[in-house]
C-alpha cells in the first residue's frame, strides 16, 4: 500500500537525468562525492548472516564520514553489496533454478514498464521467473529521501539456456544495459547471478530498518562490501548511492572527462569473442547523468565481463606509479608498460573495494590519498575499511593489522580461502602473458630519437613570424627568456588586474579565453616537485583501440618521453619511414581577411583532410602553421586541434593516430596544456624554440643554444607537471583530452561545435571574432616593419598595452586620497576604477544597476556598521614585514573588521595590547597547508579560523619561503630555523577529500569552540557545489576568492590562467546554496581585487555578506605595485624582510581606515540609490543588477549574464546569524573535561583511564585549548595530565595536544594522530592481549603528527603514509612508515625503527631523522634532493640523542624492537642512517659561528 | 646600494669660460650602474604618468643595464623622435614620478637617455626615418620648433610630403634661439635637421607665413596644415620706468648670444659684461640669463622672484607621483649670482634714459594647508632699491596674438592666447600655440599627437 502511494507520487521519476534541472550557474555535473568504504568477508567462504550484520555495523561506524544535507535525516547514500543470498531468495521465490543458474535484478522504479523489461530479458535468452516487491519501511527514512523514494523490486531471471555462469553474467550485463537504454524510468542497482546490492538515499543507521530483508537471519553472505556517501551537494539520489555493480569508491576521479573521451574514441574498436554480436548492445558503455564512481564501475564491469579478473582489471584502471624510482620486477614493469598504452589511468584519490559476489579485492590510488586499514583474524574474518576499529574485535584474535599502501592491491580469494597481498597478485597477473617481451620486441626505437635536444634555427623572418603569432616583448622577455635561461617557469607577484581576454581591445590568442581548473577540497593537488615520482609525461603514438583483447602487436608504439618535440625530433618522426607510422603534414590556415564562415570552412576541410589522411594509412598527423602560404592567416592551433581531434573521434579513428601540433602560436605552458587537454599527442613549438636560439645568439641569455633549448623544454615539462598536478592528475596520458578548463567569453555555439563539454557560462565571441583577431595579427605583421615587437603591457603596465585597473592615474589618486583623507581624491580613483566604459577589465565593469526608487542616505546603515563587514586578505608575516602586518591588524581591529594572519603564525606578544593600547592580534587566523606556527595557542586566539584551500593567484599550488627571507623572527614564529627554506605543500595533507575537510573543521571547532570556522575557496566552475559540501561540513563561512587575488610569489602561468573571476564563483555559490537550502547556515565572504564601493555592492547583490581587501590595503600602506614581492626588494618596505628596506615603511593604520571608510561611504551612496537600508538587505538581490548595454564593445556584445544574474529563490537568501548553531559535541566534553577541568585550573597531577572507539574523534583537543587559554604557549609541566586509553582511537587523536598532557593508548589509532601537536605527548602500543608482532603491524594511520610544533609521539608499531609531514619540532619514534615520510619537515626529530616507503625526506629542510636500515637499501627509498645521508658515529652527540630516544621509546611503549636494538647496540648502531638536511646543516653551522662570535665579543667587552 | 650621481657638470671655473655644454661626460660603467638602480616597476610611473611621450623607460634602462645600448636606442626611438633634445633640456618629469624617488633619489633617467641616443649616433644606428611608401598628399608645417619638427617627422614617416616653413634662418625655434648653447649645443639640432632633410622633409627657412607667404595659400596648396608657432609674445612688466634703456626681454639676450655663437650675427646685441644684472623671474629662462651673464662677465647678478622660496624637498602639496614643487637649482645658479624671493617690482629707476635700479617691495604670502602659496600682500615699509644697469625680464609668455596668421586662417584664439585646431578644415594647431607655454617634451608629444590626427584626417578617418 505504501509503495502504491509512492508510485503515484513519482509517476515519471527518471534516472537518466539529474534530480533537479540545471539552473543559473548551478549544474548537476559539478557534483563530487567521497566517503567511507568497508569490506567484511569470511575467508572460509561460509555465507552467514553475521557478515551482513557486520557490514551494517561497519557502515554505522563510518557514519561520520558521510553527510546529510538541508534535511538532516536524509543521508547522502549508503549501501551494501552482498553475495546473492540463495537460501533467502529460495524462501521467497518459488521454483528458482539451482544457484548459479539464475540472476536477480535489483530495480528502482520502472513501474509500468514491466513488459518492456521482460521483453528485453526474453530477447536475450533469459527466462522471467518472478517479480518480487522488496519490502521497505519508508517511515524510517528522511523526508527528502521519502519524497524521491522509488518502488524497489527484484526481478528473477532464469539462465538455464546459457553455457555457464560466466555467459549468464555477461547476458545479464547486456540485458541491464538494454534496460537502462530503453527504460530510463528504471534504475538497475545490480543484475547478477552472483551478487546483489541493497542501497539507497539513506543514512547508515537507516539501511537495515528500511530494507527488512537485511534483518532476516536467512539472508547470508560470505562477504559484504559497504559504502557511506558524502556528496558535496544535497541533491544526492537513490541511484548514485554506492556500491555500484562491482565497486564502492572513496575518492574522486579527477580525469573523468579525459577517461570518458578516450572511452568514446575507443568504443568503435571494442570487440570481444565473448560478447560477439552483443557488443553494440552495451554501447555507449557509460550512461549519462552518472557520478565519476559510477563511470569507473561501468569501465570496470566491461573489463571483467571481457574476461579479465578483478585484480587485473583494477590494476589496468588504477596502475601504481612505475617510474624509475619504484623498484619493481621486470615482468611487473612490463605489465604496466604494456597496459599503459591500452588504458590511461583513472586518476585521483581512490580507495576502491570491488567484488563480483564471489571474491573481492581492494586497491589504493598511486598517491595513497585515501586510507584503507585492514585486520585479519584468526578465524578467517577479514575487515577492511577507511578506518580501523569499525568492528569491535577481540584484540587477541587479530593475526595481522595492515593497510593498503599507495598503488597497492589486495585480493580475497574466498574460493581458495586465501588473502593475497600486493606482490603475489601483481606477479601473478604480470605473468599471465609475456607482456615484458611484447613490449621489448615491439617498442619503436628510432636511432637517436629524443635522446638530446637540438635547438631551433633562427629564420630570416623571425620578427615577422613573431608578429604573425602575436608575440610581444613581454612574451620574449618575461615568459620565454627566464625559461630558456634557467629552465624554470617565470614567477611574478601581486594579483592580475588586466582585462579578461574577452574584454581586451588587443587581439587575443584563443588560448587566453581559457582558465585552468584545479583541485580543491574534493581532491588534492599533487606536489609536482617533491612528489614527481608519481607523475609521468610519457606518451605514445599508435595506441590500440580495442582494450578487450591482448595482442603482442598492441605494444607496437612510438614512445615519447615528453610531449614537447624539437624541430629535429619532428623531422625524425616524419621519417620513421616504416609503413605503419607514415606521417602527413596538414597546414592550419584560412584565407587572409576571411570571416568566421571562411574559417569554419577551412576547419571543416582540415578535419575532412585529417580523416582522409588516416584512412590512407597515415598514423601521424602533423597540424602545422610553420610555412604559412601567401594570402592566408594561420588558424588558431587550439581550434584546429580540437576540430581534427573531434573529427577523428567521430570517425572512430582517433586511438591509433598521433596528433602532433606544430605551431608558432605556442609559447607559454598554458598553451601546451590546452592543446594536450583538447587532444594533441605532442606539440612542436618551433617559433618559441627559434626565439630561444635568437636570445642565446644575441647574448641576451648566457646559455648556449643547446642548453637554452633544453632549458626551455625542461621548463615546459615542469610547467605541464604543475598544471596537471593542480588538478591532482598524475599522468599526461590521463590529462590528454581531459579538458580541465573553463572558457570565459566564448559563445556556446562555438563550444558545442568545437570544444564540447567545456564550461562557458557567459557566452561570448564566435568564429567571426576569432578570425578577426587572427587577421589583425597578420595585418600588423604585414604592415609594420618596426623591428621591435609591441610591448605587451600584460604583466607590467604599458601605456599602449593591455588595459589594467591599476594605472598610474588610479594608483596616484588612490594613494593621495587615502593618505590625506581626501574623499574627493578617492572619488577620482573610484571613478577611474568603476567607469570601465573606455577600458573594460572586469565582468562587473559591464554591470549596471536596475532603476529603483532611491532613499535618503541618512536612512542607510552607517559607515561604522558597514566597515564591520570588511576583512583584510590573508597575507602572512613573512610575505609582509612585521610593520606592515601589524599596521593592518591595528587598522582592522580599530574599525571592528577583521585582519587575517595569513600562513605563518603570529607573535604571542600581539595577543596583548600594544604600547598605545592598540589591538594587534589578527582576528582571522589562517590554517594553510604548511601549518607554520599553527599551535593550540594560535588557534585559541582567533575569532575566525580560516582554512585556506586555495589561493586566487595560484590555486592548487603550494608555496615556498626561500631561506634568505627567513630571519630569526620569522623563524621563531614559524617554529623553524633562520635561513632554512620553508615549503608549503600544495594540498592540506589532512584534506584529500570532502569528509577530511569536515574532520579538520571539527578539529578546529574543538580547538577553539568560540571561533567561527571559514573555508577559503577559489572561483571555478563547480565551486558552488564545493561550497555546499563545505556548508554540510559545518563551516560557518565560505570565502569565494577571485582568480585575480594577489600573491607574494606565484608562477605567472598561475597568476594569469588559473581560476575564474569572483563574480562567477560568487553567483554560482549563492545560487547553489540557496537551491540546496543551505544558505541560512553559512556566511559568504568574497575577495579578489575588490577596490571600490561599487565592487562591494556588486558582491553583496550577488550574494556576499563579507568583503575582503588585500591589494588595496597594501597600496594604502605605500605599495606601488612593483610586482616584485618575490624578490624581497620591496621599495615601500612592505613585502620585504630586509632591514634597510623596512625602514622605508611609511604606512599608517589610519590610511587603511581612511580607505575602508571611503569604501563604506561609497557603499552607502549606492545603497541609497538602490533604495536599500543595509548591506544585508542587498545580499543576494542580483535582480538589481543588469548588463550595461551602453557599453558597446564588439567582443562583449554577445556576453550573456542572464544565468549569472538570475536571483536564487529559496527560503533563505542570506545567512541567518540568529539561527542556533548545533552545539559542539565531543569526547572531551563527555569523557575528559568533567573530571579534568579542575586539574587544568589548579595544575595538579592526575591519571585517569578511558575507553575510545573509532567514532571518538579529535580526543584531547578542547582540553588542550582550555590549557592554552590559561597557560598560553607553555602549557602545563610534562605529564601533569595523563590519560590511559584502551581501544581504537578515532581520527585526530591528540590533535593540537598541549604541553602537560600525556595520552597513552593501548590498541590502535586512525589517521592524523597528533596533528598539530603543540607540546603534548602521545604513546600508542598494541593492546596488551595482542599476539602479533607489534613492529610488523600497523598501529596508527596516515599523516601522523602533521604540522606539529613540539611534543612527543611514540608508536609501537608501524604508521602510514606521510609520517611526520611538515614536522616543525616534534619528536616522533615509530617502527616503520609508509611513503613520503618526513616530507617538508623543518624541525624536530624522527626515529624510524623499521622500513620506510619511497620518497622519504622529500622537501625536508630541517630537523633530523634516524632510520634503522636493516636491509641496507634505505638510500633507494629516500629522496636525497635536499638531504645528506650519514652514519651515526660512535661517541657522537647523535648517538647520545638516538640512544636516549630509543630508551624513552622502549620505556614508554614496551617496544620489543627497541629493546632488541638496544640490547645489541654495537651491531645495531651502524645500521642507523642519519638523514641530515643540507640547509639545516648550513644553518646550524651559521648559528654556531654566530654564537662563537658572540662569545668572542663578550670576551672583548670584558 | 648604488647612489644617484649628483656631480654631473664640468667644473665651474672651466665651464663658465665657454659656451660648450655644461654637463660632463659619463663613463659607460657609471651609467650602467645607474641603470641597474631602475626597479623595472610593475606600474612604471615614469613611463605611465611622467613622460609625456610615454618613453618605455624601464625597458630602456633594462637594456642599458645589460649593456645593450642598441636595443635601448631601439626602444627609445619607438616613442621619441628627438631624444637628444629632451636628454639635454627636459626637466625630466619621469624622474619626478620615479618610484625610487619616493624614499631616495630617482634613477638618472635623463642622463641614461642621453647616453643611449649619443651612443646610437656614435655607432651609426641613427638613420633617417624614411617612409616605406610615399603618399600623394602633402602637409605644411608652420614653425620649426620642437612641436613642428615632431609633427613633421611623424607625418613624413607616415608617407606624406612635408614642408616646414620657418621664419628664422634655421630650424629649432626656442631650442635654437632660446636655450643657451651651454645647455643644448646647436650642433645637436643641426645633426637632427640634416637627418630630417635626408628623410625627405622640405624646409623653407626665412619664410614667415602670414608675411612672406599667406596662410590661405598654404591652406589651399597643402592637404593639411600644422600650425606650430609657439608662444611668441613674452610677458611684459608694466611698471613705471619700463621705457628706460637697459631693460630687455630675456630672449633678446639669449637669442643674441645664440646667433653670435652660430655665426648668424657677429656682435652681441646685448652684453652683460661689467654690468649689474637684475633678472626678474625665477624660472628656467631666468636662470639661462644668469648663466649667459656669468659668461659675459657681469659685475653682479641678482635674480628675483615674486613667489616665495619653494621648499628644499618635495612639498606635501605635490605628493608623489606628481611633479614635485620644490626649489630647483640649475647649473647656472652654481656659477654665480644671487637669488631672492618674495620681491615684487614697483618701478624702474633710471638716469639719462637708462635704467640704474629697480624699486622692489617685499611681499608676504598666504599658504594653503599643504604649503602652496595662494595670496600675497606687500609688507609695509619694506621697499628697497636694487641697483641694476641691465634688467632682463624673464616672466614667461602670454600666448599667440588673435590677429595676423591666426585671423587669416580663421582660427579661434582663447583668452589665454591658445589657438584651437580646425580639424574639419585640415588645420591642426600644436605645441605651445595650442597648449600655452610649456615644456619642450610636451611640444614634442603634442606634435606627434597632432600628426596622428592629421593622418586620420588625411586617410579618411580610417
Amino acid at each position: 500500500m505504501e509503495q502504491l502511494r509512492q508510485q503515484q507520487e513519482n509517476p515519471a521519476q527518471r534516472f537518466d537525468r539529474p534530480p533537479v534541472p540545471d539552473s543559473g550557474l548551478y549544474s548537476f555535473r559539478n557534483e563530487h562525492d567521497a566517503c567511507g568504504v568497508g569490506l567484511v568477508a569470511d575467508l572460509n567462504n561460509v555465507p552467514s548472516h553475521k557478515i551482513v550484520t557486520m557490514g551494517l555495523t561497519v557502515l554505522k561506524r563510518l557514519m561520520h564520514r558521510g553527510a546529510a544535507g538541508g534535511d538532516p535525516d536524509t543521508g547522502d547514500g549508503a549501501g551494501l553489496l552482498l553475495s546473492l543470498p540463495d537460501e533467502f531468495f529460495r524462501k521467497h521465490v518459488k521454483k528458482l533454478p539451482e544457484a548459479g543458474k539464475y540472476g536477480v535484478a535489483m530495480l528502482f522504479g520502472g513501474v509500468g514498464h514491466e513488459a518492456e523489461i521482460e521483453k528485453i530479458v526474453a530477447a536475450e535468452g533469459g527466462r522471467v521467473i518472478a517479480w518480487r516487491n522488496v519490502p521497505t519501511v519508508p517511515g524510517k527514512i528522511g523526508r527528502a529521501a521519502r519524497e524521491t523514494c522509488p518502488v524497489i523490486r527484484q526481478l528473477f531471471v532464469g539462465g538455464e539456456s546459457y553455457a555457464d555462469q560466466s555467459a549468464l553474467e555477461r547476458k545479464l550485463f547486456v540485458m541491464r544495459r538494454l534496460i537502462e537504454k530503453t527504460v530510463p524510468e528504471a534504475y538497475v542497482c545490480s543484475m547478477s547471478s552472483r551478487s546483489i546490492i541493497y542501497k539507497g538515499l539513506l543514512l547508515a543507521t537507516q539501511l537495515e530498518n528500511f530494507y527488512t530483508d537485511l534483518g532476516d537471519a536467512s539472508f547470508k553472505s560470505p562477504l559484504a562490501l559497504v559504502h557511506q556517501r558524502y556528496s558535496t551537494n544535497t541533491f544526492p539520489t537513490w541511484s548514485l548511492a554506492h556500491p555500484f555493480r562491482y565497486l564502492a569508491h572513496n575518492g574522486e576521479i579527477n580525469t573523468l572527462r579525459g577517461n570518458l573521451n578516450s572511452l568514446t574514441s575507443r568504443e568503435p574498436h571494442l570487440a570481444s569473442e565473448l560478447f560477439g554480436e552483443d557488443m553494440p548492445k552495451i554501447l555507449p558503455l557509460v550512461a549519462p547523468g552518472q557520478s565519476d564512481s559510477a563511470c569507473l564501475d561501468n569501465m570496470f564491469e566491461l573489463l571483467v565481463a571481457g574476461g579479465r579478473d578483478l585484480a587485473h582489471s583494477l590494476l589496468m584502471l588504477m596502475p601504481q606509479a612505475w617510474g624509475k624510482n619504484y623498484h619493481l620486477g621486470r615482468d611487473v614493469r612490463g605489465f604496466f608498460e604494456y597496459h599503459s598504452a591500452l588504458m590511461e589511468p583513472w586518476d585521483g584519490p581512490a580507495a576502491v573495494a570491488a567484488s563480483d559476489g564471489v571474491n573481492a579485492c581492494a586497491i589504493l590510488d598511486r598517491n595513497g590519498l585515501r586510507p584503507a586499514r585492514y585486520t585479519l583474524c584468526k578465524d578467517g574474518l577479514f575487515v577492511l575499511a577507511s578506518e580501523t576499529g569499525v568492528l569491535d574485535l577481540d584484540p587477541a584474535d587479530a593475526v595481522r593489522k595492515g593497510r593498503l599502501r599507495p598503488g597497492e592491491i589486495l585480493y580475497l580469494d574466498l574460493e581458495n580461502h586465501r588473502l593475497l597481498l600486493d606482490g603475489e597478485i601483481k606477479s601473478r597477473v604480470a605473468r599471465r602473458r609475456p607482456y615484458r617481451r611484447w613490449v621489448e620486441e615491439n617498442k619503436i626505437s628510432v636511432n637517436g630519437l629524443f635522446s638530446e635536444v637540438t635547438p631551433g634555427e633562427v629564420p630570416g623572418n623571425l620578427t615577422y613570424m613573431q608578429k604573425l603569432f602575436g608575440y610581444s616583448r613581454e612574451d620574449v622577455e618575461i615568459l620565454i627568456r627566464p625559461m630558456a635561461a634557467s629552465g624554470h617557469e617565470p614567477t611574478g607577484s601581486m594579483g592580475n588586474d588586466a582585462a579578461l581576454a574577452v574584454l581586451s581591445e588587443k587581439p587575443q590568442l584563443l588560448f587566453n579565453y581559457f582558465k585552468q581548473l584545479f583541485a580543491q577540497v574534493t581532491n588534492p593537488p599533487i606536489d609536482p616537485i617533491r612528489e614527481e615520482l608519481v607523475m609521468s609525461l610519457l606518451t605514445y603514438i599508435g595506441n590500440p583501440g580495442n582494450i578487450l583483447a591482448e595482442k603482442p602487436q598492441y605494444a607496437r608504439l612510438v614512445k615519447l618521453q615528453r610531449p614537447v618535440l624539437t624541430d629535429d625530433e619532428i623531422g625524425r618522426l616524419e621519417q620513421i619511414g616504416s609503413n605503419d607510422f607514415r606521417a602527413k603534414v596538414l597546414p592550419m590556415e584560412f584565407p587572409a581577411g576571411g570571416d568566421g564562415r571562411m574559417l569554419e570552412r577551412a576547419l571543416k576541410r582540415l578535419a575532412t583532410d585529417a580523416v582522409a589522411a588516416v584512412q590512407e594509412n597515415n598514423r601521424i598527423l602533423i597540424l602545422s602553421d610553420r610555412n604559412p602560404s601567401p594570402g592566408s592567416t594561420p588558424i588558431p592551433s587550439l581550434l584546429a586541434t580540437a576540430a581534427v581531434n573531434r573529427a577523428l573521434v567521430n570517425a572512430g579513428l582517433r586511438p591509433g593516430v598521433g596528433l602532433v601540433v606544430q605551431s608558432g602560436e605556442v609559447r607559454e605552458i598554458m598553451h601546451f596544456a590546452l592543446l594536450i587537454g583538447y587532444g594533441a599527442t605532442a606539440v612542436n613549438p618551433y617559433l618559441a624554440l627559434q626565439t630561444v636560439t635568437a636570445l642565446s645568439q644575441e647574448g641576451i641569455i648566457a646559455a648556449d643554444p643547446v642548453i637554452a633549448a633544453s632549458n626551455y623544454i625542461n621548463a615546459v615539462d615542469k610547467g605541464l607537471l604543475k598544471v596537471m598536478s593542480k588538478m591532482g592528475i598524475s599522468t599526461l596520458r590521463s590529462y590528454r583530452s581531459g579538458q580541465v578548463f573553463e572558457a570565459v567569453g566564448l559563445s556556446q555555439e562555438l563550444i558545442d561545435e568545437f570544444l564540447p563539454g567545456t564550461a562557458s557560462r557567459i557566452g561570448g565571441i564566435g568564429l567571426d571574432e576569432i578570425a578577426g583577431e587572427a587577421n589583425a595579427r597578420r595585418k600588423e605583421a604585414d604592415q609594420s616593419d618596426n623591428p621591435l615587437l609591441p610591448d605587451g603591457g600584460v604583466y607590467q603596465y604599458r601605456r599602449d598595452g593591455e588595459q589594467h585597473l591599476w594605472t598610474p592615474a588610479s594608483l596616484a589618486a588612490f594613494r593621495q586620497g587615502v593618505q590625506t583623507g581626501d574623499y574627493a581624491k578617492y572619488k577620482v580613483y573610484s571613478k577611474l576604477i568603476d567607469d570601465q566604459a573606455g577600458h573594460l577589465c572586469t565582468l562587473r565593469g559591464l554591470f549596471d544597476f536596475a532603476e529603483t526608487a532611491p532613499i535618503p542616505i541618512e536612512e542607510v546603515e552607517s559607515v561604522e556598521s558597514i566597515v564591520k563587514r570588511f576583512v583584510s586578505g590573508a597575507m602572512s608575516l613573512g610575505s609582509l614585514s612585521p610593520e606592515a602586518h601589524e599596521a593592518i591588524a591595528i587598522a582592522m581591529n580599530t574599525l571592528g573588521g577583521m585582519s587575517n594572519s595569513g600562513e605563518g603564525g603570529e607573535d604571542a606578544i600581539r595577543y596583548t595590547p600594544g604600547p598605545n593600547g592598540e589591538d594587534r592580534s589578527s582576528a582571522i587566523k589562517q590554517i594553510a597547508s604548511g601549518r607554520f606556527g599553527v599551535t593550540i595557542d594560535y588557534l585559541r586566539h582567533a575569532k575566525d579560523l580560516q582554512i585556506k584551500m586555495a589561493q586566487g593567484a595560484k590555486p592548487g599550488e603550494g608555496g615556498q619561503l626561500p631561506g634568505h627571507k627567513v630571519d630569526k623572527y620569522i623563524a621563531r614564529l614559524r617554529h623553524s630555523m633562520p635561513n632554512v627554506t620553508l615549503i608549503s605543500p600544495p594540498p592540506h595533507h589532512d584534506i584529500y577529500s570532502i569528509e577530511d575537510l569536515a574532520q579538520l573543521i571539527y578539529d578546529l571547532k574543538n580547538a577553539n569552540p568560540r571561533a567561527r570556522v571559514s573555508v577559503k575557496l577559489v572561483a571555478e566552475v563547480g565551486v558552488g557545489t564545493i561550497a555546499a559540501g563545505v556548508a554540510k561540513a559545518h563551516s560557518d563561512v565560505v570565502l569565494i576568492a577571485g582568480h585575480d587575488g594577489g600573491t607574494g610569489a606565484s608562477p605567472l602561468t598561475s597568476i594569469k590562467h588559473a581560476g575564474l573571476p569572483w563574480e562567477l564563483g560568487l553567483a554560482e555559490t549563492q545560487q547553489t546554496l540557496v537551491l540546496n537550502h543551505l544558505r541560512d547556515r553559512i556566511r559568504i565572504q568574497v575577495d579578489g581585487q575588490l577596490k571600490t564601493g561599487r565592487d562591494v555592492i556588486v558582491g553583496a547583490l550577488l550574494g556576499a555578506e563579507e568583503f575582503g581587501f588585500a591589494t588595496t590595503v597594501l597600496v594604502c600602506l605605500g605599495c606601488v605595485m612593483m610586482r616584485k614581492c618575490h624578490e624581497n626588494s620591496c621599495p615601500a618596505g612592505i613585502a620585504t624582510q630586509d632591514h634597510e628596506l623596512r625602514k622605508r615603511f611609511a604606512g599608517k593604520p589610519e590610511y587603511v581606515m581612511n580607505f575602508l571608510r571611503f569604501v563604506a561611504q561609497e557603499v552607502r551612496e549606492y545603497l541609497a540609490q538602490l533604495g536599500l537600508h543595509s548591506l544585508e538587505a542587498a545580499c543576494g538581490r542580483s535582480d538589481l543588477l543588469k548588463m550595461n548595454r551602453a557599453i558597446d564593445f564588439y567582443k562583449a556584445r554577445n556576453l550573456d549574464f542572464a544565468n549569472m544574474l538570475r536571483p536564487a529563490m529559496g527560503p533563505a537568501i542570506h545567512c541567518d546569524d540568529a539561527a542556533a548553531k548545533e552545539p559542539l559535541e565531543n569526547y572531551d566534553r563527555r569523557e575528559l573535561l568533567p573530571e579534568l577541568t579542575k586539574h587544568v585550573k589548579n595544575g595538579k597531577k592526575i591519571v585517569i583511564d578511558r575507553k575510545v572507539c573509532n567514532v571518538d574523534r579529535t580526543v584531547g583537543t578542547e582540553l588542550s585549548g582550555d590549557i592554552a587559554d590559561i597557560y598560553g604557549e607553555k602549557g602545563l609541566p610534562e605529564d601533569t595530565i595523563r590519560v590511559r586509553f584502551t581501544g581504537c582511537a578515532g581520527q585526530s587523536f591528540g590533535a593540537f595536544l598541549a604541553p602537560g598532557v600525556t595520552f597513552e593508548l593501548s590498541g590502535e589509532a586512525n589517521d592524523y594522530v597528533g596533528k598539530g601537536i603543540s607540546g603534548g605527548k602521545i604513546i600508542i602500543r598494541p593492546a596488551a592481549e595482542a599476539t602479533f608482532k607489534a613492529s610488523q603491524n600497523v598501529v596508527a594511520g596516515n599523516v601522523i603528527g602533521y604540522g606539529g610544533t613540539s611534543g612527543k609521539v611514540f608508536l609501537c608499531g608501524q604508521a602510514g603514509e606521510r609520517f611526520a609531514i611538515r614536522n616543525s619540532g616534534v619528536t616522533l619514534v615509530t617502527e616503520g612508515v609508509g611513503d613520503h615520510g618526513c616530507e617538508y619537515m623543518t624541525g624536530g626529530r624522527v626515529v624510524v625503527l623499521g622500513s620506510t616507503g619511497v620518497n622519504f625526506a622529500a622537501g625536508m629542510t630541517g630537523g633530523l631523522a634516524y632510520v634503522y636500515d636493516e636491509t641496507g637499501d634505505f638510500d633507494l627509498r629516500c629522496n636525497v634532493g635536499t638531504v645528506d645521508l650519514e652514519t651515526v658515529e660512535h661517541g657522537s652527540g647523535d648517538e647520545a640523542e638516538l640512544l636516549a630516544l630509543l630508551r624513552e621509546h622502549a620505556e614508554s611503549t614496551g617496544s620489543e624492537k627497541a629493546k632488541a636494538i638496544l640490547a645489541d647496540w654495537v651491531n645495531s648502531r651502524p645500521k642507523f642512517v642519519k638523514v641530515f638536511p643540507v640547509e639545516y646543516r648550513q644553518a646550524l653551522g651559521r648559528m654556531a659561528r654566530e654564537d662563537a662570535e658572540a662569545v668572542d665579543r663578550r670576551k672583548e667587552d670584558n | 646600494m648604488t647612489q644617484r650621481i649628483h656631480d654631473i657638470y664640468r667644473p665651474v671655473d672651466q665651464r663658465v669660460r665657454d659656451f660648450e655644454e655644461v654637463e660632463r661626460e659619463f663613463s659607460y660603467d657609471e651609467l650602467n650602474e645607474q641603470a641597474k638602480r631602475c626597479m623595472n616597476c610593475g606600474i612604471p610611473f615614469c613611463h605611465g604618468s611622467g613622460c609625456p611621450l610615454g618613453n618605455v623607460i624601464p625597458e630602456i634602462n633594462a637594456a642599458a643595464a645589460a649593456g645593450n645600448w642598441e636595443l635601448a636606442w631601439r626602444i627609445l626611438s619607438g616613442t621619441s623622435f628627438f631624444p637628444e633634445f629632451t636628454a639635454r633640456i627636459c626637466p625630466a618629469l619621469c624622474e619626478g614620478s620615479c618610484t625610487d624617488g619616493i624614499d631616495t633619489d630617482p634613477v638618472m633617467i635623463r642622463q641614461l637617455e642621453k647616453t643611449v641616443i649619443e651612443t646610437a649616433f656614435k655607432k651609426g644606428y641613427v638613420k633617417p626615418l624614411t617612409p616605406k611608401t610615399r603618399k600623394e598628399q602633402s602637409v605644411a608645417v608652420i614653425g620649426a620648433g620642437p612641436a613642428g619638427l615632431s609633427a613633421a617627422a611623424a607625418l613624413n614617416l607616415a608617407g606624406y610630403n612635408v614642408t616646414v616653413y620657418e621664419k628664422n634662418a634655421t630650424a629649432g625655434g626656442l631650442l635654437r634661439y632660446g636655450i643657451p648653447d651651454f645647455k643644448l649645443s646647436k650642433k645637436v639640432i643641426e645633426r637632427r635637421i640634416d637627418l630630417m632633410k635626408e628623410a625627405g622633409i622640405n624646409f623653407e627657412f626665412n619664410t614667415e607665413v602670414g608675411v612672406d607667404v599667406s596662410g590661405e595659400y598654404l591652406h589651399k596648396r597643402y592637404d593639411a596644415v600644422i600650425l606650430s608657432v609657439g608662444t611668441p609674445l613674452a610677458r611684459d612688466l608694466k611698471a613705471p620706468g619700463r621705457e628706460l634703456g637697459g631693460i630687455h626681454f630675456a630672449l633678446e639676450l639669449l637669442q643674441g648670444q645664440n646667433r653670435v655663437n652660430s655665426g648668424e650675427c657677429e656682435e652681441l646685441p646685448i652684453s652683460a659684461a661689467g654690468k649689474n644684472v637684475l633678472v626678474i623671474g625665477g624660472g628656467d629662462t631666468g636662470s639661462d640669463c644668469v648663466g649667459t651673464s656669468v659668461r659675459h662677465g657681469a659685475k653682479s647678478i641678482l635674480q628675483i622672484e615674486i613667489m616665495p622660496k619653494p621648499p628644499e624637498d618635495r612639498s606635501p602639496s605635490t605628493p608623489w607621483p606628481d611633479w614635485p614643487y620644490l626649489l630647483r637649482t640649475s647649473s647656472s645658479h652654481k656659477e654665480g649670482g644671487d637669488r631672492r624671493w618674495n620681491l615684487a617690482t614697483k618701478r624702474f629707476l633710471g638716469e639719462n634714459g637708462h635704467v640704474t635700479g629697480v624699486e622692489v617691495v617685499t611681499v608676504e604670502w598666504e599658504f594653503t594647508l599643504l604649503g602652496r602659496p595662494v595670496k600675497f600682500k606687500e609688507v609695509p615699509n619694506s621697499t628697497e632699491i636694487l641697483p641694476a644697469d641691465l634688467v632682463l625680464l624673464a616672466m614667461g609668455f602670454t600666448g599667440v596674438a588673435p590677429d595676423g596668421l591666426t585671423a587669416e586662417l580663421g582660427l579661434k584664439v582663447d583668452e589665454r592666447g591658445r589657438v584651437q585646431s580646425d580639424p574639419k578644415r585640415g588645420i591642426f594647431v600644436t605645441g605651445d600655440s595650442a597648449r600655452g607655454a610649456s615644456l619642450v617634451v610636451w611640444a614634442m608629444a603634442d606634435g606627434k599627437k597632432s600628426a596622428e590626427e592629421a593622418d586620420r584626417y588625411l586617410s579618411g578617418g580610417e
